[in-house]
Parts: C-alpha cells; sequence; structure tokens
C-alpha cells in the first residue's frame, strides 16, 4: 500500500531527523575536549553553586541562544535581523545609566524600572525593523543594517562612550547570579525557549510563520496577515536581544557601548543556520537553534580551554565551522558516499580501472 | 517574389521527460516578413523558440540558416550566427544607461578602454534609426516598458539583423505603444530582417503578420498566409480535432442542468482594472456553475482575481448577496466565503515545504488567526477526511507537498478551500496539467458541489470542460469580456470558438 513507504526503521528516523547532525556535531566537539581537558565533563557543587566546563559554556552561551531565537523567528519568515548586536549594547546601556543614577541602586524597584526601560526601548526598536519591512517593503538585510550601524551609535551616545559599572545585587542576579545551584542566566534563557517553542508550536504562529517564509505569494492568498506577523516576528527578535544584552552587562556589571554584543548577529545566524533552518525562510527549528547556539559557545570555550593563542583564534573557528558546515550538506555527504563507493570498487577489481577513468581529470 | 527562407527547421523534435513537446516540426522564415507563431499553451511555441535560440537542443531534426546547416548550441552562439530574441520581460539591466544597454559586452574601445562618447553617439544614431527620441544618457529605467522593450530590439537587431524573434512583445503594452511597436516592426521588416512575432493577441496578429504557422500538442498543423485564413479558422486549427471527437465524447455524457433562479451570491458590475481586464458585468448565482473562456492571456484570470481581492479593481463594484463589498485583499474575500484556487499551483497556491495536512488546513487557520490554533486531532481529521474523499495519493498526511503530483497537489488545493465552507469557489485552471483520471474526479466533484447549492466560476481553456460543466459562459477576447452564452444544449464549442475569433464587440 501506498503508507507503506512511511514506514521507516527507527535508525533512520533518528538520522533523518532535523536536529541529529547538529546534535552529532555538538557530542563530537565535547568529546574532543575531553582529550585536551580529562575533567571536561566534572561538574562539582562548591558553595551551594555549580561549576565546571558545562555549566560554564551553558552560562555563556546563554546570551547567543536569546538572540539565535528571534533570529530564528525572523529568518523562518524569510529575514533577517542584523540590529540585535546594537540593541543587545542599547538595552544594557540604557538599563546600567538607569541603575547608575539612581539614588538607591540596590533596590528592585530601580532595577524592575531598569528593565522597562530598555525592553521597551527594544519593542520600540523592533517596530522600527518591522515597519521598515513589513510595511515599507524594505530588504530585512537593508533595513536592519541602519540599526546595526546607527544603533552602535546611539548606544555609545547613551554611555558617552565611556564604560557604566553598576553595584546592584537584583541586577547582577540576571546574568550572574545563581539559582537552586544553577547560574541565573541559565535557566531565565530556558525559560525563554521553552515559552517561545510554546508560543509557536501550541499557537499557530509557526505554522503561519512557515507558511509566510515558505511561499509568500500564497500565504497572501489564503487571507495570512503576513504583514502583521512579520512585524511582530521583529519585536520579538528585538526584546530578545534586550534580555541578552541585559544578561551580559549583569553579568560583568558594567554597559559598554563600544563592545557589548558586537558581532553577536553574525554568530546567532551561524546558530540558526547550523541548526538546520535555512535562510531562504520556511521551516524553522528552535531545538537546533540552541544545539547551533550551544555549537558555537563550545567552540569559544575550547579555544580558551585548549589554549589556543588568540591570534590564531579566528581562523580556528572558522576552520571548524566550514567543516561542520559541509558534514551537515547532504549534496556534500552524497558526494562523499559516493567517492567512497567509486574507490572501493576500484581498488576491488584492478580490470575495471580504464573505464574509471576520469575525464579530464 | 520570395526568395531562399532565411531560417528553415525540418522534422525538429524535442523530449522531455515522459512529454514529447515538439513531434517534427518544419517551419520557415523568410527575410522581410512578419511571421506569426501560433497555437495554444502547451502546443510547443516557447519549446520551438528556445530550440531555435539554443536555450534548448534538439533532439532531433536540422536548422539551416541562410542555407546552412547550423548547430544552435547556446543564447550567445545564436545571437553571434543571428538569431535574437526579445523576451516578454525586458531583460536587460534597467539601472544602466540606454547606451550601456544596447552595446553591453560589446562596447566600443580605443586603447583597451570603452570610448564613452562613441558608444553614446552610435547609440543615438540607432535610437534615431527607429523614430525614438529618448535621450540615451538616461538610465533605462526612467522609461516605460514599451521604450524598454524598443531598446531590447534595437539592441538585438544592431547585434545581428538577419532574425528577430519577439515573443509575446505587447503584453504588458497598451494600445498607442503597441502602434510604436508596429511601426518599428515595419521598419525592420522593410530592410530585410525576418521577424517571427508570438501573440496571444489574435488582432494584432492580422494587424502586422504576413503568414503564420500553427501548432497543435507539438506537432505542425500548417502554414497559411494570414490573408488566406480568417479568425474562425484560425481558432479551430489551434484548437484541432479534439473538437471534432467532443461529440462523441461528451455530447451523451452531458449534464441535463437547469441553471438555478434567485439573487445573485455575487455581482459583478462594471468591474475593471487597468491594463488587466476591461470593464465587465458578471452573476454568480448560488448552485451555478459560471464558465469562463478564452483563449490564454485573454484576461481570464485577471477577472477572476479582482473578485477574490488579489488585484485591487480601479473601477466598478462588488456585491455580495446584495451588498456592495470593497474587496481589498483576499483575506476580505475570503471572510465573505469566497475561495480561489489559482492556476499556478506551485507559486501561488502551495508551500511546498509544508505537509499535506499543514497545506490543507492553511486556509482555515489563516482565518481563525494565530492565537485560535486548530487542534492537531482536528487537522488530522479534515486531512484524513480529504484525502479519502478525494482520493489524494500517496494518503500520508504527514507527506511534503511539494513531492505529490500535479493531480495530487491540486487535490490538496481543493482541499484547502472546501474545508473553509466557502460559497463562491473560483477555480483557475483547475485541471490543466493533471492526469485524466485526476481530472474527471475533480469535474465530478464541481458538478456536486453546485448540486450541493455552492456557486462556482470555472475557468478553463479546455472548451470541452466549461461546457460540460456550466450552466453559462462568459466569453473574454483581449481583456474583454465579449459575450455571455447560456448553456441550453444548443451551445457548442464552435460557437464559443466563432465568438473568441469575432470578438462580438458588444
Amino acid at each position: 500500500m501506498s503508507t507503506a513507504a512511511a514506514a521507516t526503521s527507527p535508525v533512520k528516523a533518528v538520522t533523518r531527523s532535523r536536529l541529529f547532525w547538529p546534535a552529532v556535531v555538538l557530542a563530537v566537539l565535547l568529546v574532543a575536549n575531553l582529550a585536551f581537558t580529562p575533567d571536561f565533563f566534572a561538574v562539582r557543587l562548591q558553595g551551594g553553586h555549580l561549576y565546571g566546563s558545562l555549566i560554564d559554556i551553558l552560562h555563556f552561551g546563554a546570551p547567543l541562544i536569546l538572540v539565535s531565537l528571534g533570529m530564528t523567528l525572523v529568518i523562518a519568515t524569510g529575514g533577517i535581523d542584523l540590529s540585535v548586536g546594537s540593541t543587545v549594547a542599547i538595552s544594557g546601556a540604557l538599563a546600567c545609566l538607569h541603575i547608575s543614577e539612581s539614588s538607591d541602586p540596590g533596590s528592585l524597584g530601580t532595577v524592575l524600572t531598569a528593565l522597562g526601560i530598555a525592553l521597551g526601548t527594544a519593542v520600540l526598536l523592533g517596530t522600527v525593523n518591522g515597519l521598515l519591512v513589513a510595511k515599507a517593503g524594505v530588504q530585512p538585510i537593508i533595513a536592519t543594517l541602519i540599526l546595526m550601524v546607527a544603533g552602535r551609535g546611539v548606544a555609545q551616545l547613551i554611555t558617552d562612550g565611556q564604560i557604566i559599572t553598576v553595584t546592584s545585587d537584583p541586577y547582577k542576579m540576571i546574568g550572574g547570579g545563581y539559582w537552586l545551584t544553577m547560574p541565573f542566566a541559565i535557566l531565565l534563557s530556558a525559560l525563554v525557549v521553552l515559552a517561545t517553542v510554546l508560543l509557536t508550536r501550541s499557537t499557530a504562529l509557526g505554522l503561519l510563520l512557515e507558511s509566510v517564509g515558505g511561499n509568500p505569494v500564497a500565504s497572501r492568498l489564503v487571507g495570512i496577515r503576513a504583514m502583521r506577523l512579520v512585524a511582530l516576528v521583529y519585536v520579538f527578535s528585538a526584546l530578545c536581544a534586550a534580555l541578552a544584552g541585559l544578561m551580559v552587562s549583569s553579568n560583568v556589571s558594567a554597559a559598554d557601548g563600544n563592545n557589548a554584543g558586537l558581532w553577536i548577529e553574525l554568530d546567532a545566524i551561524l546558530a540558526v543556520v547550523l541548526g538546520g533552518t535555512s535562510l531562504n525562510g520556511g521551516r524553522f527549528s528552535i531545538g537546533g537553534t540552541v544545539l547551533g547556539a550551544l555549537i558555537i559557545q563550545t567552540l569559544s570555550t575550547t579555544v580558551y580551554t585548549i589554549g589556543i593563542p588568540p591570534e590564531t583564534t579566528l581562523v580556528f573557528k572558522a576552520f571548524v565551522v566550514i567543516v561542520v558546515c559541509l558534514i551537515q550538506s547532504p549534496a556534500f555527504r552524497a558526494k562523499l558516499a559516493a567517492r567512497g563507493a567509486r574507490t572501493r570498487r576500484t581498488t576491488r577489481s584492478h580490470a575495471a580501472a580504464p573505464t574509471n577513468r576520469e575525464v579530464g581529470a | 517574389m520570395r526568395q531562399q527562407p532565411v531560417l528553415e527547421v525540418r522534422g525538429i523534435r524535442k523530449e522531455f521527460p515522459g512529454v514529447v513537446a515538439l513531434d517534427g516540426v518544419d517551419f520557415r522564415l523568410f527575410p522581410g516578413e512578419v511571421h506569426a507563431l501560433m497555437g495554444e499553451n502547451g502546443a510547443g511555441k516557447s519549446t520551438l523558440i528556445k530550440v531555435l535560440t539554443g536555450v534548448y537542443q534538439s533532439d532531433g531534426g536540422e536548422v539551416e540558416l541562410a542555407g546552412e546547416q547550423v548547430r544552435v548550441t547556446g543564447p550567445l552562439q545564436a545571437q553571434q550566427i543571428g538569431i535574437s530574441t526579445v523576451y516578454q520581460e525586458v531583460n536587460l539591466c534597467p539601472n544602466l544607461s540606454v547606451a550601456e544597454n544596447i552595446f553591453i559586452g560589446r562596447e566600443p574601445r580605443r586603447f583597451g578602454l570603452i570610448d564613452w562618447s562613441a558608444m553614446r553617439r552610435r547609440a543615438a544614431e540607432l535610437v534615431r534609426g527607429i523614430d525614438l527620441d529618448i535621450d540615451v544618457n538616461a538610465p533605462l529605467n526612467s522609461y516605460s516598458i514599451a521604450v524598454q522593450q524598443l531598446v531590447a530590439i534595437v539592441r538585438a537587431v544592431d547585434v545581428s539583423a538577419k532574425v528577430l524573434i519577439l515573443d509575446e512583445p505587447t503584453s504588458s503594452l497598451d494600445r498607442d505603444e503597441v502602434r510604436q511597436l508596429f511601426t518599428v516592426m515595419r521598419r525592420l521588416r522593410d530592410q530585410g530582417v525576418a521577424i517571427l512575432f508570438v501573440s496571444h493577441f489574435l488582432d494584432q496578429i492580422y494587424e502586422i503578420c504576413d503568414r503564420m504557422t500553427v501548432l497543435r500538442n507539438g506537432r505542425l498543423e500548417g502554414e497559411y498566409l494570414t490573408s488566406e485564413l480568417n479568425q474562425v479558422e484560425l481558432v479551430s486549427r489551434m484548437i484541432g480535432s479534439e473538437l471534432a471527437g467532443l461529440d462523441q465524447l461528451g455530447g451523451g455524457k452531458r449534464r441535463e442542468r437547469t441553471a438555478p433562479t434567485g439573487k445573485a451570491f455575487l455581482q459583478a458590475d462594471r468591474l475593471t482594472r487597468r491594463g488587466a481586464v476591461e470593464p465587465y458585468d458578471l452573476d454568480i448565482r448560488p448552485g451555478e456553475v459560471v464558465g469562463l473562456a478564452g483563449l490564454l492571456g485573454s484576461g481570464r484570470t485577471e477577472a477572476a482575481r479582482l473578485l477574490f481581492g488579489a488585484d485591487q479593481n480601479d473601477g466598478g463594484t462588488v456585491r455580495i448577496e446584495g451588498e456592495v463589498a470593497a474587496l481589498r485583499t483576499p483575506r476580505d474575500a475570503i471572510a465573505r466565503g469566497i475561495a480561489f484556487c489559482s492556476e499556478n499551483r506551485k507559486t501561488e497556491g502551495l508551500v511546498g515545504e509544508l505537509t499535506v495536512r499543514e497545506n490543507i488546513v492553511l486556509a482555515l487557520q489563516a482565518a481563525r488567526g494565530w492565537t485560535r490554533p486548530l487542534s492537531r486531532t482536528a487537522q488530522d481529521a479534515y486531512a484524513l477526511k480529504w484525502i479519502r474523499a478525494l482520493d489524494i495519493r500517496p494518503g500520508n498526511p504527514e507527506a511534503l507537498v511539494r513531492n505529490l503530483s500535479g493531480g495530487n497537489q491540486q487535490k490538496v488545493l481543493l482541499a484547502r478551500w472546501l474545508i473553509t465552507d466557502p460559497k463562491l469557489l473560483i477555480l483557475d485552471e483547475p485541471t490543466r496539467g493533471i492526469d485524466i483520471g485526476a481530472k474527471a474526479e475533480i469535474q465530478k466533484l464541481v458538478a456536486n458541489l453546485a448540486e450541493d447549492g455552492m456557486a462556482v466560476l470555472f475557468i478553463s481553456a479546455e472548451l470541452e470542460e466549461v461546457l460540460r460543466l456550466s450552466h453559462r459562459v462568459g466569453v473574454l477576447r483581449d481583456h474583454r469580456m465579449v459575450a455571455q452564452l447560456d448553456n441550453d444544449g444548443a451551445l457548442t464549442p464552435e460557437r464559443i470558438m466563432a465568438t473568441i475569433a469575432s470578438g462580438a464587440h458588444a
């Protein structure tokens, strides 16, 4: 019967899963670290807090996970958001400025107001991006490039070109605090990931986003209000970036308009792509994106723990990323498999050698 | 009087997997003539042009240019040996200047550098040569599509002046622009250029062309002098023997149908959109199937899109159940119970990377909004119900829709709209390119839906199909609704054809 084709072996179902290759890559990276750092997997409890390389990866990867999360939905609609790095900087700068100028930086009220200012501004920035893309029809890469460049300047204006330092325990909690033995940032990002999965998959938002990204013309003709959805997604992305910005500045108790979130948009795009969401839009995978972000963070951690000289860090990262992309490319795997099969064939039968000669090789 | 043909092809054959697109076609083109290539959609016109211009390699037959046998291996080589093409969409660089566009890739040079003044001078001469008064330094996109097309022609003729192929050049031009184009074509013809002209506008063919070649189903139907073949004969040769067999095929099976009376669900009053369709009136009652007939490009789709809010009308009104309705977007139309299956399943209908289930529930889900999701159980129920009802194969709701065959994709689209329980279903070429079994199933479904009280607007290039299903047939020609004929049993494909051909400007 026709349904017979659908029944595949469980092994095949696992390898065909969109999360399979990102998971394999992450596992390989982690295991590779074990060779250089034997206690890489060790997690120990010290003073009621968990410590270890794995915890570090999750902790320092939390902002990237958040930014990548917003980026995933933007990319699903066929867009891109280059302004997230600037939003990270602006959000941290605004929050720190408010706290540092307040008479009572340690009070919860001050910190909550600071969060409100940062997140509210993010909604505004996201709305600008969203309207430029959805309403004015500006290409996403251009529309968000504006804020990427201008936003960095705005952050520098807010901080007056200085690094604003704050001393506030409630604020320190967001990025640097611990709760239930875990770094609070990990719990916060996990919560946001979970909420986003629920938001997209237990409402129809995910389906409609994938439809808009997969075929905008058809989506209009089935009556999807694409404009509204697309604008909404940029707001969401800005919110995620702002939250990441709070985390980053909280962790170091300082806002640096020049360097906070610098180039994080590129890491986020990379995380989304590594996670198996196509830049053409359409199908997206939040789980894949989280794996992608963790791959990138593991790579950064690896660079430090195995002591790669700082001047070769970027080259090393680029090399690993190229390999990872190639491994994930079905076309490349098929080519590799074909070549493997051919070499096996030729080595087996010497007589067949002339027919296998490659033309023009 | 006539000399050697400048271009002669004999026995050209071109196959695609599963289809013979051209089957032993002969074709001649003489210097100093405008020659029309005629045929319905799918007759092989585009394939023949693509073989002549080297986009496709033929699987058999020979091509002779000026008496010498040639092999056309690619578009660039075709230009070098003297065959140039101007396509419907101007494929020049809109943001470069007119002069740059004319000489791009073959710029006049001095000491290895581009000689700009020579380029401008020669471009100005060429443009003046066809009585076109434009600034050759201005960017191409500062001019209308018509002028851009003329610039493309100037370039094509200057590159190689033997054979010029114009593929649907007039489809986006208005009347005056067409006249301007024709003036240029006549001038080039008098200079000895052989012009091959493809157009869906019969009037234009008869105005400009000296001879025509008619293709049907990939075969040569014949070569005629325009003066010796009137429009009715031309249309019947394009549609061809399918008609001869129609009586045996359809005559007995045609349903006995009495047109429903009563209030119209939808009334269009002088509805129009500039450049797409001239003002037309149309009533559709519940339970009624109204067919739209006409050649491809006659404005059938354009007329239907206005009723769905897919395009904005710039004149006239639509009443739905007696009330004036502003259909600004498809969403407005859907909210009023209208559904539209586009003729372009892939580009305007399905989301290829989503599953059959997701594609089926998409319209209903869009109407509910993202905050009120259909439960997975409900989605599965809809998908399974319609997979069974329409016999969609494979019967797996989780299959990606892009992997389905054309007929099954069409059924998925139908299912998508039927679960929204529409009052008016607009079907644009629902049976095109699908196999005969699926075609019969879809026809039966349409008839049943109408019997249950749904209003249907049925667009098809196949007159047989339109007649079998419709109570009434609107006939379009050159973007105008020229007649509405009652399908009272006496209506024949011949009469529809005669209406298409004569145009009965009334």
